[in-house]
């Protein structure tokens, strides 16, 4: 079986997701455990993002990051493609549907994989110009750099003051932030798991630990998320 | 007129000489050389396989829509083989001799031993396969016991052991369909056996999904469809199952043995109305453990928890305490029929008998108990703990029954009755399994040969596996070889044109009768007419009146049988006036042939012919012979009587008491 | 159990064959007992239309007693109908009650073309099979049965594989008409026994390739295959499967 048999069969196609997927699982993990660091200023008034600030600088600047960054992006895309692709083939095999759907087998999320894609992909385009587009373009053509700040004598993008422009007193960017988050943890609640099955984990006791550990990191990272831009909008940190 | 061929020499040495002597096909004729198998159950699958894997081309038909859903998928309990694994005195011997006297002693000694020989190897083959049979803990293969003997030889797969073996051999079958060695033909019915100078040269099928006919030639036809035992309208069989092969074959020549000899097995589920379709069978293994009885007083009408022990009466350890519960299948409904016939059924029928398992429960959770080292234990937790143990064992049993019935067998026992379960009668057939048309072969139930008057548990896979794996490719060798200088006939011979205009024109006649009743309504009716004067007993009024109710019964779908639909188009109720057509002639012989053996054995009872404490009484004097009937044209049969030789086993009283 | 008689409407799929188009059709059954089984109603309802002077609906049915996979029926959204772990000839009556109005409709996907009314073409499963779901052994190259001791735990496992009656509920309810349950259980069985080991790689390879060329569509891990098994087989077995084609596809 060539590379190219695999990767077309209808299990290579699945392992595609279930490959992209972790990454991005694992992205996730690195981004909320920065993005975490916004709270330093709720417990040291004189942080003022200092902290989150400099490890952002740190990702932006170091070469490794930066690299892993367009496997990033190449992640996604083929995170992306694939699910559409796949959706629409699958949906192709069915040319005359049910008269009464069949719905307590699967859970809606479970079912709804492609829209709550679609979702994130919308969230994806607005946040990364909310973030990374000044942040990485920041003063190409007619794009805003960000403000900076000076730690240390080495000037750092102020990226917390660019999430208190984005989240304080901006109702409807903080709605639209939170309700991505929901998308986020059905998405991870199906799709945790959901990897590593199609990676072939069938062992009754690993696969039940990770169906636990999948649930958990579904909760919790999205509600991670969720709390930073809420943080700002109820002032909760400044 | 009937030679068995039946090879010379000792009884264990026959068929090693056979295989030493017959004929060979070298492999470059066997690929010139069509053989034709009707029918993909155990048998069926088999032969296809294993023909297709010595290089014969294989045409394999089957009526459903994959082979893999023949009815041999059905069968529960297990498969008999004299392993001997368990160190409990079992031989090819024993095997042999159970099986025959079992039988009642109807059955020809050599085919009864070969099938007792080959029995090992199909373990093997079927391991080899990749068969889950159950295991023990150290890995090796397990064993149960089962009703009729008293050594543990029976190999299983929960209850489900006939589906496993029959997807082994659908696999093997799959595996030639894949190297294009067998051509696969499903949702098609074979309706016509095609004979060229007395000769089987093929077969007249129905695509069942365009109703178009097909010929198709064959050097060979083998005949794998099963038993008849759709005859009673209510059976276990599956609702497809038919004699319309076998019955065609019939009317080209082939004798049909013993028709009357048809097993009525003791736990299945009662019929609970007139709209019942089916019946179902609960495992006989249950009777391992579970104990049969009914209320000793006439009118009872108590729930059967609330009847006390001393009011029970466990007939069949009252009558047979050797044997106990584990009596042979046709002494069991026997004398559940008598139980109920007297008056003392249970459940609103009152043809039910209760199969508790309260005992047994109590029994495994003692066992439980002391294993767990539990200390003064409850009664409930004894009874839960026994519970557990008896769901491990027979869970899938038990959930059939619930659905089915809607009680629940933990709490309350079952209600069980005797239903049509196998027909140990069928086609004529010599030590090579061909029947008396050279060229067509009957394997399988479909053949007559190896059970006598009652098969025993565990036997019906183990036949359909020898016949096809281990007995087919030898005997047909013998017959193809002197084939390999005739070539293929086309298939525009007349013989072949008629045969496929006869086929056509019955078709028309019964698609053209419009009348008002439909073919199911025929079905139940003819049932009826068998199942109570042809069934569990039977005299010779009853039969008498029996043909005259059939013969009418015939006249009369014949002029108002209603078929909607078209030919040319899927149409099962035209596929099922096929069939019932075939049951009806087939009824009349059942009752001819019944009413012709004045004597009682095995699966045949004769109310006439009963010892004083009601057993069945054997006539070896006069009825030791196989009744073969040749078709000799409406309502007339000839009868050919092939004498039983026993030359190793003495025939005696089978006493299970 | 109390027993009661019923009366229903049935909106029932009518297609007259491939190549036409169908449509649901309205029937009424009176005095349907609750002991019948769903099948038995049915019977019901065709000796109606035969006395009527219509056509009967055609299914598949044949064994009735749930081990066959003949069945076929999509009942009120699910297939087999509402109980678990059944199929529809072991679904019985009382599971509706009076004035109930039942949808009846055949398996849908395109890899199992209808061939009339309720009854579906599911020959791409033998084909699968034929792909490599089965062992290479020929009749009479079997050693002793009790040669090769197999870990009971694998044999029970390999056996709820086994179990599979192939009648095609895990495509019927998965929203990707996959027939991953299926075929992971057949792998998941040979898989399991050492007998199957020698062939591991290329069967799990062309068994695949023919499940795609016989347009099902891939699996997204819903679980509704394993909801709606008649035989409960676990959705384990694919992960199991999707192990075994990555092993495939590292193999030279």
């Amino acid at each position: 079986m060539t590379w190219k048999q695999v990767f077309t069969s209808s299990v290579g196609k699945k392992l595609v997701m279930g490959f992209t997927g972790i990454f991005l699982v694992l992205f996730l993990i690195v981004h909320v455990g920065l993005n975490a660091c916004i709270w330093a200023a709720a417990y040291d008034p004189n942080d003022q993002g200092e902290m989150f600030n400099k490890a952002a600088h740190f990702m932006g600047s170091n070469v490794l990051p930066r690299i892993l960054e367009i496997g990033l992006f190449a992640g996604f895309f083929l995170h992306i493609f694939q699910g559409y692709l796949l959706t629409l083939e699958n949906r192709k095999k069915r040319s005359i549907g049910y008269a009464v759907a069949y719905a307590d087998g699967s859970k809606w999320y479970s079912r709804s994989m492609a829209i709550l894609g679609t979702l994130l992909l919308m969230f994806l385009v607005m946040h990364i110009y909310h973030f990374w587009t000044p942040s990485r373009l920041g003063g190409i053509g007619n794009i805003q750099p960000l403000a900076e700040v000076e730690y240390n004598g080495v000037m750092h993008h102020n990226l917390y003051a660019e999430m208190r422009n984005v989240f304080v007193g901006n109702t409807l960017i903080v709605a639209l932030y939170v309700l991505a988050c929901g998308s986020l943890a059905y998405h991870l609640l199906h799709g945790f798991s959901s990897a590593f099955k199609t990676l072939g984990i069938h062992n009754k006791k690993i696969s039940g630990l990770i169906n636990c550990v999948g649930v958990g990191f579904a909760i919790i990272v999205p509600l991670l998320f969720a709390l930073m831009p809420l943080s700002f909008y109820f002032g909760w940190i400044n | 007129m009937l030679n068995s061929k039946i090879p010379a020499g000792n009884l264990e040495k026959k068929w090693e000489d056979y295989k030493g002597h017959c004929k060979l096909v070298n492999p470059a004729n066997k690929r010139k050389l069509e053989v034709i198998v009707v029918g993909t159950g155990l048998a069926g699958a088999s032969a296809a396989a294993s023909l297709g894997e010595l290089g014969y081309k294989v045409k394999a038909f089957c009526f459903q829509d994959s082979p893999r859903r023949a009815h041999s998928i059905a069968a529960q309990g297990g498969i008999n083989a004299a392993k001997n694994y368990q160190n409990d005195g079992d031989s090819v011997f024993r095997l042999f001799y159970d099986t025959i006297k079992g039988g009642d002693y109807r059955a020809r000694e050599a085919n009864v031993h070969r099938l007792a020989e080959v029995s090992v190897n199909i373990i093997d083959q079927c391991v080899a396969q990749g068969v889950p049979f159950a295991r023990e803990y150290g890995g090796l293969l397990s064993n149960r016991s089962f009703g009729g003997t008293q050594v543990q030889r029976t190999f299983y797969a929960a209850g489900q052991t006939g589906q496993q073996l029959l997807i082994g051999a659908y696999q093997a079958l799959e595996r030639q369909v894949a190297l294009g060695n067998v051509k696969m033909y499903s949702r098609h019915e074979m309706l016509e056996v095609v004979k060229i100078d007395g000769k089987a040269r093929g077969i007249i099928a129905r695509d069942l999904v365009s109703g178009n006919l097909e010929k198709h030639f064959g050097h060979a036809v083998l005949l794998c469809t099963g038993g008849y035992g759709n005859v009673f309208y209510l059976s276990t069989n599956a609702m497809g199952s038919n004699v319309t092969a076998a019955w065609k074959a019939h009317r080209q020549g082939a004798l049909f043995s013993n028709p009357c000899f048809t097993q009525i097995h003791p736990t299945c589920i009662p019929v609970s109305g007139d709209h019942q379709s089916k019946l179902t069978l609960m495992s006989e293994s249950l009777r391992n453990d579970g104990r049969i009885w009914v209320p000793k007083n006439l009118n009872e009408t108590r729930k059967a928890v609330d009847i006390p022990e001393e009011e029970r009466d466990y007939y069949l350890e009252r009558r047979y305490p050797a044997f106990g519960n584990l009596v042979p299948r046709d002494v069991a409904s026997r004398a559940a029929k008598e139980r109920c016939d007297a008056g003392y059924g249970v459940g609103t029928s009152k043809q039910a008998v209760y199969l508790d398992y309260a005992a047994a429960i109590e029994r495994y959770g003692k066992i439980e108990v002391g294993k767990q080292g539990i200390e003064n234990a409850s009664k409930e937790t004894i009874i839960a703990l026994g519970k557990e143990v008896v769901k491990e064992k027979y869970g899938n049993l038990f959930d059939m029954y619930a659905k089915i019935t809607g009680e629940d067998p933990y709490e309350v026992p079952m209600r069980i009755y005797p239903a049509v379960h196998y027909t140990m009668g069928g086609l004529w057939v010599d030590y090579e399994l061909q029947t008396t048309v050279p060229g067509l072969y009957a394997l399988g139930e479909a053949n007559f040969s190896d059970h006598g008057a009652n098969r025993l548990g565990a036997s019906a896979l183990m036949q359909g596996l020898a016949d096809g794996y281990f007995v087919i490719p030898y005997t047909i060798g013998n017959y193809l070889a002197d084939e390999i200088y005739s070539k293929g006939v086309d298939t525009n011979h007349p013989a072949f044109e008629e045969a496929e205009k006869a086929v056509l024109a019955r078709i028309e006649k019964l698609m053209s009768i419009k009348g008002t009743q439909t073919v199911e309504s025929f079905h139940k009716r003819l049932g009826k007419i068998i199942w109570d004067k042809c069934g569990m007993a039977r005299n010779a009024e009853g039969l008498k009146q029996a043909i005259a109710e059939v013969q009418a019964l015939k006249k009369e779908f014949w002029s108002d049988v209603r078929i909607p639909g078209e030919i040319n188009e899927m149409n099962p109720e035209l596929d099922k006036a096929n069939r019932v057509a075939d049951f009806i002639e087939l009824g009349e012989l059942m009752c001819i042939d019944a009413l012709n053996r004045n004597e009682s054995c095995g699966g045949h009872f004769r109310e006439e012919y009963q010892t004083e404490d009601g057993e069945a009484l054997r006539d070896d004097e006069n009825f030791m012979y196989v009744a073969s009937w040749e078709f000799k044209g409406e309502h007339n049969w000839e009868l050919h009587k092939e004498e039983l030789k026993y030359e190793v086993i003495k025939p005696s009283q089978r006493n299970y008491k | 159990m109390e027993h009661y008689n019923m009366n229903l409407n049935l909106k029932v799929w009518r297609q007259k064959n491939k190549n036409t188009k169908g449509a649901f059709k309205m029937y009424r059954v009176e005095n349907i007992s609750s002991e019948m089984s769903f099948l038995e109603m049915f019977d019901v309802l065709n000796e109606q239309l035969i006395k009527d002077g219509d056509d009967p609906v055609t299914f598949d049915h044949d064994c009735r007693e749930g081990i066959c996979g003949s069945c076929s029926m999509y009942i009120n959204g699910k297939p087999h109908g509402p109980w678990q772990a059944n199929t529809t000839c072991q679904l019985h009556m009382r599971a509706f009650k009076d004035g109930d109005t039942i949808v009846v409709e055949p398996w849908r996907a395109d890899a199992f073309p209808v061939i009339k009314d309720l009854m579906v073409d599911r020959s791409a499963f033998d084909r699968i099979i034929q792909a490599g779901g089965f062992i290479s052994v020929n009749t009479g190259n079997a050693v002793d049965g009790n040669t090769l001791p197999i870990e009971k735990q694998k044999a029970d496992d390999a056996f709820a594989a086994a179990m599979c009656i192939g009648c095609g509920a895990c495509v019927a309810a998965c929203k990707n008409s996959s027939a991953m349950l299926f075929l992971s259980a057949k792998v998941s069985h040979l898989a399991l026994l050492p007998q199957g080991a020698p062939e591991r790689t290329t069967r799990v390879q062309n068994m695949v390739a023919q499940m795609d060329k016989e347009g099902f569509g891939s699996c997204t891990n819903t679980g509704a295959c394993e909801a709606t098994c008649p035989k409960e087989i676990s959705i384990t077995n694919i992960a199991r499967l999707n192990s075994e084609y990555i092993a495939a596809s590292f193999a030279d």
